[in-house]
Order: structure tokens, then C-alpha cells, then sequence
């Protein structure tokens, strides 16, 4: 199979970028994606020239290295698919492929295909986390979820973070990834304490990055490689809001703010 | 080369909790005083950072993803052991460490072990408190499945993403400490070198991979949870960016490397594809539950799977183990399969498979039932092969997984250099030479939330480190040599690749010091290695320059490191003269093919010292077994 | 900062705050409809039913300032969050396809401010009358009739309904997920309600300048 590829370059963050075309023979179906830029990589480095440079870790669609826009649609046309786990027997003998990188301002582009998704890890750090002290846990069994609530959980928190949702979205939204962590660990009852507290932290922190707001187009849940789903992000919403009203109160009755984290 | 295990005094059973109410500690006012460097974000460096930075300690964490949240832990699959006894099976800690001794082929050290198999328990509580979803049955209580190497079922296990979720409540809770101010995160970062100072782990020098800048950095102390090599061997199970390089480093500076020719070769991977392939991909070991493993009963037998009658397939790990079936451990599982091949009987591609058939129960359980248990791992079969397992057998050969061997550490996982501790995959201890399936994610997350935090004091409390600047002259000296060998790497502007050269040594290593060893393969794997490393120097090609991100530079500097570690391996396989657990030497074999052992001169803990640009020096740590009794390992 | 201002300063209190100005609109466009239908049940029913309206001043008035309120908000947060999304992605794709999205949701930005332009011309054409051709005061009846005997004012009325509806039809779906409104019980009659509704809206307020036209009211 040949493909003639048409991939992004650009040499750092601030240098202007642009589309180099590249003709790839030699492709067998079994191969994946990322092992077509492999390809392309060792023959840039025969011919002298500086190999394309993009993220992948384990190459079996789990750490969520990953991720281009292939022909327009993020980690490419088969749905709940990582880059590195799309093979090439999805394409046909000269398909012309574009090869871009996540596009958001949110996700500055750091070299090629290569961008930075750092602000993911802050909105985890402001608050992605049920508080729980090493040693300090009980019984697991005397914690009981039924099977359904760890079902939906586990649902949700298969997100591995690799920022297709924020690269689909026309408005470069994040909700999908940060309403997956806040309906993990809200479903779950060791993740209540923090329930509100934890929705306002993130979304803040989220409102804090140059990311754009939900306006339901979807397009998150469709190349979301684990197919999360946009009730993650109605939940997020609805957590929020009641954290921006809920005013707990103490036994003294005195009104206090929520309890930060 | 001191090798002291210090093993506290007494009874197996109370070894730990005596260490832990004789422990020395460190006030909580000076513990802030103290600066630790973790180096690597999976599953014991994220323990082990978010835990010691509770503690109050001053914790600097590195890894060379772009984020904590992607080491390699994320990718395993099938579950984490744990005596719970929750199914009221019989488990007990008691069977949890002798299942592992005994799985280890009896080349570790009990008080480790028996360690490991007692915190097993508080890790279930630890990750269920932190939201990690296992798996629930019905009734809201925690469900198991059972795993190689095991007559109880003690795995606890999140969909076929295990590994993903302790992991993400590692990251969350190191997450929670770096937003409280209390680690600073380098992402994106990788260690280059080990500084020492006063004969003491004092710091590390790292590069800076988006803008190559050099850094020093110093500490009272040193953890490398940087994970194992098996990407020596180029094609293996684990992602493309593990490496061996922070563990090589520190041996080269003194740590003492065990045991390295103990390299586990998973039995359930993917066959691979073609020759482009970048890596292998596992199936997790869970299937072998309910899946029955196959080949034809004759050779050559080319028609397709479902032609085949009962009658006419050879379930041979069923035939061979009647007792563990086809829940053999993984090294025994790997042997009988490629035997099976190397007969001629093998399937797919080149003949290198065996079926992998859940037929059986899909017809038991249903469809729904198996989607509900593996789904994840079915889809993923599909998606790199094309073919729909629910309709066609898995076809699966083993592969390079995991690494039993490591630096050496003693019962405080510090190794020989001074305030260098090293936790999970990268260390030697637990695994002995073969580590049971649900064993990794156990020993990672063990070491890291509840053994270092103790033993990390014990170093620390009441000594008086001076202060160390990374502008001290140890530290210029590591830059020094460093900034040499970038330059030499960048230098060569040869004719190959770095991927070339790594295929090559993978092949060479694959072959000769892989699922099946021999004295005179071993010595034919070095001499090649040799060559292939004169000709790595003389002829890479190592594109762009230092001072931006240049991936082809972080693999050049990797593979060369493999260089010196696969020769490591090829010796140590040579030097031990028997065949136990995960290393097979053929000329040390019963009569029907299974791995035999020499308890009397090989009972030991193989320790390698560099010694410069001499051959390294061979030490060991005798292994003494107190508490159980020295066994032919017996699946049968 | 109060609560609700502090949840407002998020894209999350925007899109709220959008999502419940949306339904005051929308159950205003409902009323709106429902009240001018009956246009078809003669003069004497349409007339009176405007005179009614205007029974109790404070209370007419009391809903124009709810709906100039929703209106003000509705359009504020619409301006201030499209202003942010087109920030988010500063450099675009080559080639960009989409999954799931369709043209109602790519277009609210459009369909958005045509409206409120349409509603402008709506209230100078058949409320206060300065772009109506005969404007009778309190002749609801005969002032909508002789305004959509011109055709293509006619038209313009019924292009802008199928912009609402276009409107609604995203927006009635989207208001859900703003709200937080999710449940695997109800969540899959989420878009087919949007759809019927937009599809009623659409149907109701072009059927009176479509009668006009037809010659069935006169």
C-alpha cells in the first residue's frame, strides 16, 4: 500500500508551521498508524532530514500518549480508537492523508505533531482526587457499591487523557475529561465528602486554561477512544452549579464557605 | 561489594511488624527539611512520592512523560493479588507468600515475600478508599478472579484495566500533593546519571527533553521506580519509551544489578504481524480463566480452527499440568508453548501461535457474560488482528513482559549505594525468577505506599547529611560526562538508524538469551552484542541536536545503554548453571523437558558489580529458605 | 463575590444561565404561538385576546422586563462565551470532519442574532407599527392580515421561523446538558422532544402568515 501523507511540521512553539507532503510505500494492513510515521521516520533520517516528531507510549491504546487528527478526525476514522491502535487496513491503496496535530489554544503545539497538555494535570491537582491518606483506609469490603454504581464509575474513569475531546470540540471545550473525573469519583460513596468541592475545584481550575465552553455538539463522545459519555458532562454541570449555591452549614448554624480542597 | 540483606530478627510472621515498632523516625519538624527525589511516576514512584510528601517529607518527582498519569503501570491489565480470603477459598497470607516463593522457582528472599503477601491487603483498602472502581458483585461486595500459579482466587481487578485505575489513584493522590505545594513535578524529564557524594546517593542529573537543559539536582536520598527493561529485547510487551537507562546509570556508579538474566516472557501476547511491527501487545493472562489453549494434534495441520474436532486438538497444558491446567504459571505456560511450535505444531503466521479458544465459554457462560469480563481485551484483539474473537479462536505467543531482575536491595529496598532505594519492577526482590501473574501491580504499589515510607526514615532519622549544592563539583562532573556522550551520539552522523540497531540487539537477545538459553548461544549472543555495540558508535545516525525535543537522541542515548545490559544479561544467564523459573538453560532440563534446578550451588542471588572497563564482578547473597521447604516446582 | 456571580464568571454558570433564559424564551415563544393561532378563530377571538393582554398594565409590563431580562442575558452570555470559543482554537484544522454535530448546533451562533434582528422587525412591523403599512392601534387582527398580504415580509416571518426552529432544536437539546439534566431514563427522548418541539414552533408560527398568503384569513 501507498499513501501520500501530508503532515504538519513545525520546529518549536513559536517558529510558523506547515504541510509537508510525503509519499509512504511499503504500508501492509497490519500495520498501525504510528508504525507508518516509523516507517517515514527511518526513511527522514536516511535522507538526512528531521524525523516527525509525535507523542506514543505503550502503543496499545491505554496511556493516552497519543493523538492526531488523521483526515479530520481526531485519532482517526474508526471510533474508540487511539492513533496507535488504528491499522492501516482502514485505508486503501493512495489515500491522501492529513496529518495534524491536537489543535487548542489550551494545548500550545510543542514540536510537529506534539502538543502540550499539561493543563489537564492542573485541573487534576486542583481537586481530581478523593483525599485519602495512605494507611488511613478501612476495610475494603466495608465500603459497598453495588455493581451498577461501580459499573457507571468505571465507566467513566476509563478516561486516559489524551485531549481528543478538547481536539474534536469546535470550541476546544474540556468538560468531557473533567466531567469523566468528577463523575468517577462522584458516583462513588467514597467520593462524596468532596463531591462539590471537587466539581468546583476542577471546573475552576478548567475556567483557569484557555479552554472553551460546552455547546453539546458531541463531537467529544465521538472519537472519545474509551466512548465516555456526555452525561459525564450534564453531571459536571449539575455538580457545579449546586457547589456554586450550596452553602453548608455547620451545627453552629453559621454559614460558611464549602470547605476547599 | 557488602551484601547485607538485613533481614530483621524472628519469625517470618512478625519480621515486618517488629521492623516497623523498632523503626527509627524522623521528627515531623525535620522531615520538611529533607529533600527526596522519586524518579519515575508508575505505580511505586507515585505511591511512594504522594505517600513520603503526606508524610511531610520535601518530595521532587520526575518521569519522561508528558505526564505522571502515562507510565507504563496504566497498560496492565488483568488484576492485583491479595490474601483478602474474600471468596473463603483457603487463601491466607501464609499461601499468598508461599504461591509466590513457589512461583519464583525458590530464588527469593522469604522475609521480602512474606512481606509483600501481608500488605497485600492494606493496598486493597488503600486503592478502594482513594475511588478506584474494582470490580463488585451484586451484592456490593469486592469480586475476584483467579490467575496463573494459583488454586485460590484472589485477584481484584478493574474491567481489563487494572493497572489503569491503581494507577490513575496513584497519579490522583500525587496529583492532590502537587497541588498542595508539597511535590514538584518534572514531566517530560528524564534522569541521565546518579550523583554520588561521600559514597551517598546525593542527587541526580537529568535533561530537560522539550528544551534538552541539563539540570542537577540534590537530595538527602534517591528512589528510582523507573520500571524494567524487557524493550531490551526490542519487541516486547511493555511501551516504547521504558528503558533501562536510571537503573543502568546507578549501576555504573555502584548499585549492585541482580539477578539480570531473569526476564520474564508473558505466554498470552499477540503473535507479531510483520516486520514493521513496533511492539508486541498482551492478551491479558486473566483469559486462561476461561479460555482452553490449543494447537493441532498433527503438523502441519493447516485448516482453519473451527474444522479441527476435539479430538484432533492437543489442549496440551491441560494434558501436561492435569492439576493447574491452563492456569500454569506464566514461564512454564511460555516453555510448553513454544515446544509446541518448535514441534511443528504451532499456528498463524510462520507457525509461531497457539489458539487461544474461549469457545467453550462462550457457550457456557454466553455471550454477554464474556463481553461483560474481557470485552475491553476482545476489542482490542480485534482491532490490531482484524479478526473477531468471539468467532475465531485468539492466537497467542509469548513475548519479553516483565523483568524479575534489577538492582539489588536489601529488606529496606536500599540498594548498596547509600540513600539509593529503588521500589517496584526496577528492583530484584520479590519475584525471585518468575513473577506470578497480578504479582507486578502487588509488589509496585507495596513497596511504595507502605514499605519505603518506613524504611525511608529508618535512613534518614538522626543522620547528618551535609548539605550538597547541584552546583558542586560531583554534579558539574555528571554534566561534564554527560554533555560528552550527547555530543558523541550526535557526532557519529553514520549511515543506521537507532531503531536499526535495536531490532538487531532485540534479535540477537531474542534468540540466544531468551525463552530458551545455552552456553554456547549465550557466548555467540555476546560476541555479536560486542560487535553490534563498535558498530552502533561508529555508525548511527542521530539526527537534529541536543537542544530541543529530539526523540531520536532519548533513543540513542537508551539503546546504548542496552548495549552494556544485554551483554550483563548474557553473563549472568551463563554464569548460572541451572535452570529455574523464567531461565531455561537447555543443557539443565528433566527428562520430560521442565526446568531443573541446582539448589546447592545456585541458591543464591546473582549480584553484578561494574568495575570499569573490567569484566564486572560477580557477587551473591546466599538465599536461605527457613520457612519452607526447597521444592521441584510442580504444576502437574 | 455572591455564589451565583462566582458560578457566572464559569463557562458552566454561562451556559446556565443561557439554558434558563432559553426556557423562559422558549415557554414565551410557546405562549406567543398559542395565543396568535387564534388568529383562525376570527377576528373577534385574536382582538380580544389582545386586549386581555393588556388588561393589567403592571402586570404586561411585569413580563416584558422578564423577557427583556432572559433576552439581555441570552444574548450577554451567548457574546461573552462565543467570544471565549473562538479564543480556545486560534489556528483551525485542514481538514476538519465532524461525527456528531449537525447544522443547527454549528449555526446557533448565527441563527442566534438573526432572530433577535427578526424580533426587532417584528416588534416595529405588529407591535408599535412604524415599519407597518396601515398600522391600526388594537386592530390586532386586521394589522396582521394586510402585513403579511406583502409576501415577502410574509416570507421573512417564515425564514425566521425556521431559524428558531433550527434554534430551538439544538438549543432544546442542549439546555438539558447545561441544567444538568441526564438520566439513562430519559435520556435518549432528549433530542426527538427537541425535535418536535421546533418542529410545532415551526409549523404553528408559519401557519398564520402562510394562511394570510393562501388567502384562507383575510
Amino acid at each position: 500500500m501507498k499513501l501520500e501523507l501530508h503532515i504538519w511540521r513545525q520546529k518549536g512553539p513559536r517558529e510558523k508551521g506547515r504541510f509537508v507532503t510525503y509519499p509512504v510505500g511499503g504500508i501492509e494492513e497490519g500495520m498501525s498508524f504510528l508504525e507508518v510515521l516509523d516507517v517515514l521516520n527511518q526513511n527522514l533520517i536516511g535522507r538526512g532530514e528531521d524525523p516527525v516528531a509525535f507523542e506514543h507510549d505503550c502503543r496499545e491504546g491505554i496511556c493516552g500518549s497519543c493523538g492526531m487528527v488523521i483526515n479530520g478526525i481526531a485519532h482517526g476514522p474508526r471510533r474508540g480508537t487511539t492513533a496507535c491502535q488504528l491499522h492501516m487496513r482502514h485505508f486503501s491503496d493512495g489515500d491522501v492523508i492529513f496529518v495534524e496535530p491536537w489543535r487548542a489554544r489550551a494545548f500550545p503545539v510543542v514540536k510537529d505533531l506534539v502538543v502540550d497538555r499539561s493543563a489537564f494535570d492542573r485541573i487534576v491537582q486542583a481537586g481530581g482526587f478523593i483525599s485519602a491518606r495512605t494507611g488511613s483506609a478501612p476495610e475494603a469490603n466495608s465500603i459497598l457499591i453495588g455493581k451498577e454504581t461501580a459499573d457507571l464509575a468505571m465507566d467513566a474513569a476509563e478516561c486516559i487523557g489524551c485531549g481528543a475531546c478538547v481536539a474534536a470540540c469546535p470550541n476546544g471545550s474540556a468538560v468531557l475529561f473533567v466531567g469523566a473525573k468528577i463523575t468517577h469519583l462522584g458516583l462513588l460513596p467514597q467520593g462524596q465528602p468532596e463531591r462539590l468541592a471537587r466539581a468546583r475545584a476542577m471546573v475552576e481550575a478548567m475556567e483557569g486554561e484557555a479552554f472553551g465552553s460546552c455547546s453539546s455538539h458531541r463531537e467529544c463522545e465521538a472519537v472519545c477512544p474509551k466512548r465516555i459519555s456526555i452525561s459525564t458532562i450534564a453531571r459536571l454541570n449539575r455538580d457545579y452549579i449546586k457547589a456554586s449555591v450550596a452553602r453548608p452549614r455547620h451545627a453552629s448554624g453559621k454559614v460558611q464557605e464549602p470547605v476547599g480542597t | 561489594m557488602r551484601l547485607d540483606p538485613r533481614i530483621p530478627e524472628g519469625p517470618l510472621e512478625s519480621k515486618w511488624t517488629r521492623y516497623r515498632d523498632n523503626v527509627k523516625l524522623v521528627s515531623p519538624a525535620n522531615k520538611c527539611r529533607h529533600t527526596v527525589i522519586v524518579v519515575g511516576t508508575g505505580l511505586a514512584g507515585a505511591s511512594a512520592a504522594a505517600t513520603l510528601a503526606e508524610l511531610g517529607y520535601r518530595v521532587v518527582a520526575f518521569c519522561f512523560q508528558d505526564s505522571a498519569r502515562r507510565a507504563h503501570s496504566i497498560a496492565a491489565q488483568g488484576g492485583i493479588n491479595a490474601s483478602k480470603n474474600y471468596q473463603n477459598d483457603g487463601d491466607s497470607t501464609w499461601r499468598l507468600f508461599y504461591d509466590t516463593i513457589k512461583g519464583g522457582d525458590f530464588r527469593s528472599r522469604e522475609a521480602n515475600v512474606y512481606r509483600l503477601a501481608e500488605l497485600s491487603v492494606n493496598i486493597i483498602d488503600q486503592a478502594v478508599a482513594q475511588g478506584v472502581p474494582f470490580a463488585r458483585e451484586y451484592g456490593g461486595m469486592l469480586a475476584n478472579r483467579s490467575f496463573g500459579g494459583a488454586l485460590v482466587s484472589r485477584t481484584f481487578y478493574a474491567r481489563g484495566q487494572t493497572g489503569q485505575q491503581l494507577l490513575l489513584g496513584a497519579y490522583s493522590a500525587l496529583a492532590r500533593q502537587i497541588g498542595l505545594g508539597a511535590v514538584e513535578m518534572h514531566p517530560h524529564t528524564e534522569m541521565l546519571d546518579l550523583v554520588v557524594v561521600g559514597g551517598r546517593a546525593r542527587g541526580i542529573v537529568t535533561r530537560d527533553l522539550l528544551t534538552g537543559r541539563v539540570e542537577g539536582h540534590a537530595a538527602e536520598a534517591v528512589i528510582l521506580a523507573t520500571g524494567g527493561y524487557s524493550n531490551v529485547f526490542f519487541l516486547s510487551t511493555n511501551a516504547k519509551g521504558c528503558n533501562a537507562t536510571a537503573i543502568w546509570r546507578a549501576y555504573k556508579r555502584g548499585a549492585g544489578f541482580a539477578n539480570p538474566c531473569f526476564t520474564q516472557i508473558h505466554p498470552t501476547c499477540i503473535p507479531q504481524a510483520g516486520e514493521h511491527q513496533s511492539k508486541l501487545t498482551l492478551m491479558s493472562e486473566s483469559l486462561r480463566n476461561d479460555a482452553r489453549v490449543w494447537v493441532p494434534g498433527t503438523k502441519g495441520d493447516t485448516r482453519d480452527p473451527a474444522e479441527i474436532p476435539p479430538a484432533e486438538r492437543d489442549y496440551f497444558l491441560e494434558r501436561i499440568y492435569p492439576s493447574y491446567g491452563n492456569l500454569a504459571p506464566r514461564d512454564v505456560a511460555s516453555r510448553a508453548a513454544k515446544r509446541m511450535c518448535d514441534d511443528g505444531r504451532g499456528v498463524g503466521p510462520g507457525g509461531r501461535g497457539v489458539y487461544l479458544d474461549l469457545a467453550d465459554a462462550i457457550a457456557r457462560l454466553g455471550q454477554d457474560e464474556i463481553r461483560d469480563r474481557y470485552g475491553n481485551l476482545f476489542e482490542m484483539y480485534e482491532r490490531i488482528t482484524g479478526e473477531d474473537p468471539y468467532r475465531v479462536p485468539m492466537r497467542i505467543y509469548p513475548a519479553p513482559h516483565y523483568v524479575m531482575g534489577g538492582l539489588w536491595v536489601d529488606y529496606d529496598l536500599a540498594s548498596t549505594i547509600p540513600g539509593l532505594f529503588v521500589l517496584g519492577e526496577a528492583n530484584f526482590s520479590d519475584h525471585g525468577a518468575n513473577r506470578l501473574g497480578a504479582s507486578a501491580l502487588m509488589q509496585g504499589l507495596a513497596d511504595g505506599y507502605f514499605v519505603v515510607p518506613y524504611t525511608l526514615g529508618e535512613y534518614l532519622a538522626g543522620m547528618r547529611l551535609e548539605a550538597v549544592d547541584p552546583n558542586d563539583a560531583a554534579f558539574a562532573d555528571a554534566k561534564r560526562l554527560l554533555a560528552e556522550r550527547t555530543a558523541r551520539l550526535l557526532g557519529v552522523r553514520g549511515s543506521r538508524t537507532v531503531d536499526s540497531f535495536h531490532r538487531e540487539l532485540g534479535a540477537i537477545l531474542w534468540e540466544r538469551c531468551g525463552m530458551s538459553r545455552s552456553e554456547r548461544a549465550l557466548g555467540e549472543a555476546i560476541g555479536k552484542i560486542r560487535e553490534l555495540r563498535e558498530g552502533f558508535w561508529a555508525d548511527v545516525r542521530v539526527p537534529g541536536d541536543g537542544n530541543d525535543l529530539n526523540q531520536e537522541l532519548e533513543k540513542a542515548g537508551r539503546v546504548a545503554d542496552y548495549f552494556g545490559l544485554a551483554e550483563l544479561m548474557c553473563l549472568d544467564a551463563l554464569e548460572r548453571r541451572e535452570s529455574c523459573g523464567a531461565h531455561f538453560r537447555e543443557e539443565f532440563q528433566t527428562p520430560d523437558g521442565e526446568a531443573l534446578r541446582n539448589d546447592e550451588s545456585f541458591s543464591h542471588v546473582a549480584v553484578w558489580e561494574h568495575a570499569g572497563d573490567a569484566p564486572p564482578v560477580r557477587h551473591t547473597e546466599p538465599l536461605a529458605f527457613e520457612s519452607v521447604g526447597l521444592a521441584q516446582r510442580s504444576y502437574k | 463575590m455572591h455564589p451565583l456571580g462566582r458560578a457566572y464568571a464559569s463557562t458552566v454558570g454561562k451556559k446556565y444561565a443561557m439554558a434558563v433564559s432559553g426556557v423562559i424564551l422558549f415557554l414565551f415563544v410557546v405562549l406567543h404561538m398559542l395565543g396568535n393561532l387564534q388568529i383562525f378563530l376570527g377576528r373577534d377571538a385574536l382582538n380580544g385576546y389582545a386586549r386581555l393582554l393588556r388588561v393589567e398594565p403592571a402586570l404586561l409590563w411585569a413580563a416584558r422586563l422578564v423577557l427583556l431580562a432572559a433576552v439581555t442575558v441570552h444574548v450577554v452570555a451567548a457574546v461573552q462565551l462565543t467570544l471565549r470559543n473562538w479564543a480556545a482554537r486560534p489556528v483551525g484544522y485542514e481538514r476538519q470532519r465532524y461525527l456528531a454535530t449537525g447544522y443547527a448546533a454549528r449555526t446557533m451562533v448565527w441563527s442566534g442574532p438573526i432572530i433577535a434582528a427578526f424580533v426587532v422587525y417584528h416588534l416595529l412591523h405588529l407591535s408599535i407599527g412604524t415599519m407597518h403599512p396601515d398600522f391600526v392601534h388594537g386592530d390586532v387582527y386586521r394589522n396582521v392580515v394586510v402585513g403579511f398580504s406583502v409576501p415577502y415580509v410574509a416570507a421573512f416571518y417564515m425564514l425566521a421561523q425556521v431559524l428558531l426552529g433550527l434554534h430551538l432544536y439544538h438549543g432544546l437539546f442542549s439546555l438539558f446538558q447545561s441544567l444538568g439534566a441526564s438520566h439513562p431514563s430519559y435520556d435518549r427522548w432528549r433530542q426527538p422532544f427537541a425535535l418536535a418541539a421546533a418542529v410545532v414552533i415551526v409549523l404553528g408560527s408559519c401557519s398564520v402568515p402562510a394562511a394570510v398568503l393562501a388567502g384562507t384569513v383575510r
